[in-house]
């Protein structure tokens, strides 16, 4: 194991957050800041409470975890496709690191970094709502594991994208619409029976669920469901990037 | 000793369907510098892009320090260092940084003191804590190889290392790859200045279209290929050649005034005392002459000429 090489990726990754601070904390915040404002206080107000939770605590983990996968998409894709951009990439093309090396220092990276940020606006929604957390351990394992398997995607999109369009378009035309129709801002009990089928395919919907489940005991589906399904997916984005590296998939010519 | 990069039939074949190389055969022996030559598009830098492990290779196979660069790549790179052709540096990160991350990345512990060494040795102490972005092209050309020193290399591949370099830096570097040699570095550099070739090469190999159609030793090179011209001033123009002189190797200069005779440095007999003579039985008169001995650079055009 190549345990420099990680620790150098890792620390060349950390000091770009460091740079770009501004944009990378203060945006999200400022952004789940206004959400609380319009939907948690204001329309809030007017919503009944959804199973025994004020609507301003029920949006809380729907809104963390939409931060938490935009980020975790937009810190790893811009991580990788940058170098690619640049021409950087080649030394480490050139260097002995393996692809799991690789994968561990740039997604490790961002993974910690959306995991500092979804803490944040943890700490942040308690200005605008009180809330409670019934499993403090479950939760942020579901904080870093969605980080870590939505990290992974996003080094995927980056290798992948071969413009700066390609690079935007999958966080903004696919990770948004399935968040806010995932429940975030609603109960999956609230739909129609045909939606709440069709939703159960939106994979969003197990990481929302499960992680409402650490907080407040509630849940759509089944936690242990949840937390398999965000595994699979880490899997299955796994195995994608090993044949990315196996094969030279935009990376080698 | 087994040589320090061995490649044997090697093959590239684009995704665009372009085969860049052909059967490449060819050993580099440890401490040795190498100048590979050939004009734009040979197929240079997508040997020494295969080599280290940037493009993958179609057939073939390539050792570097005995150690297979495809399934013994750990082994493989981290005995090699790359000063690719490109200009290709972050922008944001310290000089200092940048060199540091390089050998993090080959896998060595830090070692600060040979990173000031590196960067002392060329030039970019004073510069250790400035962005890159914030360096001119031939400092940042000096990153580059800083980079590739910095974890220690065997083996040193230098694409093009003066290109777009002005004189001083060009000499900094052709002292520097002294150096290396000197410490048992083995070198390989491609380069269109055939002078530096001619200054620095121990062995020459040429390449066209993909192939590999010379390797040689320097001076063997340089003997065996060499011609030589002899020009003679002539007192008075010609219109032509005589026919009488036809049958041997001469050239008129344009405006007339210079008879050019070419030879060959390796044959038993040159034919001058002949040429001299009939000239004489001609009453053609010269008034001065002078030989000169074709450079590499000639030598080279002529091979990859002869190749088209
Ligand atoms: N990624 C690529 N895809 C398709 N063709 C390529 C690629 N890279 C290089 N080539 C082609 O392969 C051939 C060899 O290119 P290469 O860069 O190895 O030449 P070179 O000898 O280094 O030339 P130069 O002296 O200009 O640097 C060229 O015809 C080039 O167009
Ligand atoms: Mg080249």
């Amino acid at each position: 194991m190549n345990v420099y090489g990680i620790r150098a990726i890792y620390k060349f990754e950390m000091a770009r957050m460091w740079r770009t601070l501004m944009q990378s904390v203060l945006s999200p915040v400022i952004s789940t800041s206004l959400y609380f404002v319009v939907f948690g206080s204001a329309i809030g107000s007017r919503m009944g409470d959804i199973d025994g939770v004020s609507y301003g605590a029920f949006i809380i983990p729907g809104l963390i975890m939409l931060s938490l996968l935009m980020q975790s998409i937009s810190n790893a894709s811009f991580g990788i496709y940058m170098p690619k951009f640049s021409g950087t990439i080649y030394e480490v093309l050139s260097a002995p690191v393996s692809f799991v090396e690789v994968v561990i220092g740039y997604v490790g990276a961002a993974a910690t970094k959306s995991t500092i940020l979804g803490l944040i606006i943890l700490l942040t929604a308690r200005l605008f709502v009180d809330y409670s957390i019934d499993h403090p351990v479950w939760m942020f394992l579901f904080l870093v594991l969605t980080a870590i398997t939505f990290s992974l995607f996003g080094f995927i999109i980056g290798i992948w994208a071969d413009t700066f369009e390609k690079l935007q378009i999958v966080p903004l035309m696919i990770v948004t619409p399935l968040v806010f129709l995932g429940g975030t801002f609603y109960s999956i009990s609230m739909l129609p029976p045909i939606w709440q089928t069709i939703t159960l395919f939106n994979p969003v919907v197990y990481l929302i669920s499960g992680f409402r489940w650490a907080f407040y005991g509630i849940s759509d589906v089944n936690v242990l469901l949840c937390a398999g399904m965000t595994f699979l997916f880490m899997v299955i984005c796994l195995v994608i990037i090993a044949m990315i590296f196996k094969t030279g998939y935009r990376l080698r010519s | 000793m087994h040589p320090d990069i061995s490649v044997k039939n090697l093959y590239k074949t684009y995704a665009s369907g372009h085969q860049a190389l052909k059967d490449i055969n060819l050993d580099i022996r440890r401490g040795e510098i190498f100048a590979l030559l050939g004009p734009n598009g040979a197929g240079k830098t997508t040997l020494i892009s295969i080599i280290c492990g940037i493009v993958n290779h179609t057939s073939g196979t390539v050792l570097a320090d005995g150690h297979n660069i495809a399934s013994d790549y750990r082994a493989a790179r981290t005995k090699i260092g790359l000063v690719p052709q490109e200009l290709n540096t972050d922008a944001f990160e310290t000089v200092w940084d940048t060199v540091s991350f390089s050998r993090g990345l080959f896998g060595k512990a830090p070692n600060p003191a040979h990173i000031e060494k590196v960067l002392k040795s060329l030039s970019l102490w004073d510069k250790r804590d400035s962005r890159i972005m914030a360096l001119s092209g031939g400092m940042k050309r000096r990153v580059m190889i800083a980079k590739a020193l910095s974890h220690e290399p065997q083996i040193l591949f230098l694409d093009e290392p003066t290109a777009g370099v002005d004189v001083e830096l060009r000499r900094d570097m052709w002292e520097l790859v002294r150096r290396l040699r000197e410490n048992g570095v083995t070198i390989i550099l491609t380069t269109h200045y055939i002078e530096e070739a001619e200054e620095m090469a121990d062995r020459i190999g040429v390449i066209s279209q993909g192939e590999l159609i010379l390797v040689e030793d320097k001076h063997t090179l340089m003997q065996q290929l060499g011609k030589k011209e002899l020009r003679l001033h002539l007192q008075a123009p010609l219109e032509s050649v005589p026919d009488s002189l036809s049958d041997l190797q001469l050239e008129l200069s344009d405006d007339g005034t210079e008879l050019v005779y070419t030879f060959d440095t390796s044959e038993e007999r040159t034919g001058i005392a002949t040429l001299l003579r009939r000239l004489a039985e001609q009453g053609v008169d010269f008034k001065d002459l002078r030989t000169r001995e074709s450079s590499l650079e000639e030598i080279f055009v002529n091979l990859v000429k002869a190749k088209v």
